[in-house]
């Protein structure tokens, strides 16, 4: 026991690098033991086969709640995935609730929200334009569109953002708040929330959560405000950061070879789509991967793993394994079928996917239309990873154009 | 040849990547977003798109197969 257990997740080279270990472990060990930030220990998995069975196996969720789950935060409760509340997980009537969530989710309705993102992204190019070069990216347009777009989802007020953004960044946290800091965002969030949901029980709006409080309301009182505030919560956790992040390193990732990539895009714009799955693919600094307590004894690639141990997998690894993929070290944003992991998948895949996908299709062709002599204004090589969350992004993206 | 879809509805989880990687032959239900193959038996020249609809379906609920 006393040989050095690699500290997880890993240093990477560059920011838009993967860390050389998910190929050497993917070689040598794909299951290996590796350390939390917490100190605790739990396997990482780092081939795409082995990541995508364990994901699809309906038996292990990313609920860390046992007593013996492995800590992947500093904060006194592991952070967010297993500070999740109980209402939600351990309700009688889950798949009745996916299911309404589902509906609001589809193609179609997502679709049908595609002016209002586009406009969102309009002006917030505007504004980026009106500030001069070079700008950031990132802070113009990469952060506040998926706020936007979630408030817009839920029914509240855009000028709430900023405090959305700093919750959402806060409740997400793996060391860069701490419990204190993490307490007190929780808290004015729940606040907020608890009154938000109250005026839409007494005033309904054209959205989601007005939608869901019609229905529940029909049914039973009390204990579903609790949820709906879970559902609110969960929605801006799950789906700002992430989609935020994303739009910053998409946009980098084509810009880091204009001739071959974001040249190739204006050329051809039906390209936009496979480009998007691409960078999602490609996204060599996604954050730390899923966790999966794992309940009972299973056997991953030959390796007995036992009731009881928390398995970690890299989507990000997986997504570049070379048995997977031909060429899985270039980025071909013509990648036809692109069955990446980036959502998760399986029963627990990303729920927002549709939305997700949307937005950062809208931002690349708006940007493609708006910006076409985009460029970063620093090397790629000096663009600066953000630490300290579960989701990894850029501090910043700066452009000239 | 014809070839047909096989489609596990339980374990759609709605996710929606069919319909829009092959909107011609796959809508979702309305209620609870649960896929639909409008063409159970697709036309020749949207063999390729189903065949990705089948490669990235989070769920692995679609198979294209020979009749
Ligand atoms: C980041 C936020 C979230 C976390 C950490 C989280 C965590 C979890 C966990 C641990 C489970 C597994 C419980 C079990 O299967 O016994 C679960 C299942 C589930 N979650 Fe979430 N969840 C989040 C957001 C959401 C949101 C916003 C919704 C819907 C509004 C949602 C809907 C569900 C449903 C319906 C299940 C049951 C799915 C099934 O069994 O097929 N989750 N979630
Ligand atoms: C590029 C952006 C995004 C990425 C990479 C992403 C990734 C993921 C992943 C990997 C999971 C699976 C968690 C697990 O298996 O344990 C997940 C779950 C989830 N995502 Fe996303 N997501 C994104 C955007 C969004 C958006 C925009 C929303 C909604 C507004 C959203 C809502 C959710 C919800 C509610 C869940 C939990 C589903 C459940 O527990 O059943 N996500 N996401
Ligand atoms: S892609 Fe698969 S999981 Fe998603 S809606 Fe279609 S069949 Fe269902």
């Amino acid at each position: 026991m006393s040989e050095t257990v690699p500290v997880y997740p890993f240093a990477h080279p560059a920011a838009l690098e993967p860390s050389p270990e998910w190929e050497r472990l993917r070689d040598e060990c794909p299951v290996s033991r590796v350390r939390m930030v917490s100190g605790d220990e739990a396997l990482l998995l780092t081939r795409y086969a082995d990541v995508r069975e364990l994901l699809a196996d309906p038996r292990f969720t990313h609920s860390l709640t046992a007593p013996d789950a492995a800590k992947v935060s500093t904060a006194d409760d592991g952070g967010v995935f297993s500070s999740e509340n109980s209402a939600m997980t351990a309700g009688p009537d889950h798949p009745r609730w996916r299911r309404m969530m589902n509906k609001s989710f589809t193609v179609k309705r997502v679709t049908a929200m595609r002016p209002r993102i586009e406009e969102i992204a309009h002006q917030l190019i505007d504004d980026m334009l009106a500030g001069g070069q070079p700008g950031d990216l990132q802070s113009a347009l990469g952060f506040p569109l998926p706020v936007f777009v979630i408030c817009e989802l839920l029914g509240v007020d855009p000028g709430y953002r900023d405090k959305f953004s700093h919750w959402s960044d806060a409740m997400l946290n793996l060391t860069k708040y701490d419990q204190d800091e993490l307490t007190t965002a929780a808290a004015e969030f729940q606040a907020f929330m608890v009154q938000h949901v109250q005026d839409k029980r007494s005033k309904p709006g054209d959205d989601l959560l007005s939608e869901l409080a019609a229905v529940v309301d029909s049914q039973d009182g009390r204990l579903s405000e609790e949820e709906l505030v879970i559902t609110a919560q969960g929605l801006l956790v799950a789906g700002h950061e992430t989609t935020a992040n994303m739009i910053g390193k998409m946009v980098s990732m084509l810009l880091a070879d204009r001739p071959r990539r974001w040249e190739r895009l204006l050329d051809d714009r039906g390209l936009i789509n496979s480009a998007v799955e691409e960078s999602l693919r490609f996204d060599a600094n996604p954050g730390f991967g899923l966790p999966r307590y794992i309940s009972e004894d299973i056997e991953v690639a030959g390796c007995p793993i036992a009731a009881g141990t928390t398995v970690v997998v890299s989507m990000a690894s997986g997504n570049r394994d070379e048995r997977a993929y031909p060429e899985a070290g270039e980025m071909l944003i013509d990648r036809v079928p692109n069955p990446h992991l980036a959502f998760g998948v399986g029963p627990h895949s990303c729920l927002g996917q549709a939305l997700a996908r949307t937005e950062l299709q809208v931002v690349l062709a708006v940007l493609l239309d708006r910006l076409p002599t985009l460029e970063l204004a620093v090397p790629a090589g000096e663009l600066r990873r953000r630490d300290g969350l579960i989701v990894g992004g850029l501090e910043e993206v700066p452009v000239r154009w | 040849m014809v070839k047909r879809i096989e489609f596990d509805e339980p374990k759609c989880i709605a996710a929606g990547q069919c319909v829009m990687t092959a909107p011609e032959v796959f809508d979702q239900r309305d209620e609870d977003g649960v896929a639909i193959v409008l063409q159970p038996v697709p036309a020749p020249e949207h063999w390729d798109a189903v065949r990705d609809a089948v490669a990235i379906c989070p769920a692995a609920a679609l198979l294209l197969v020979d009749i």
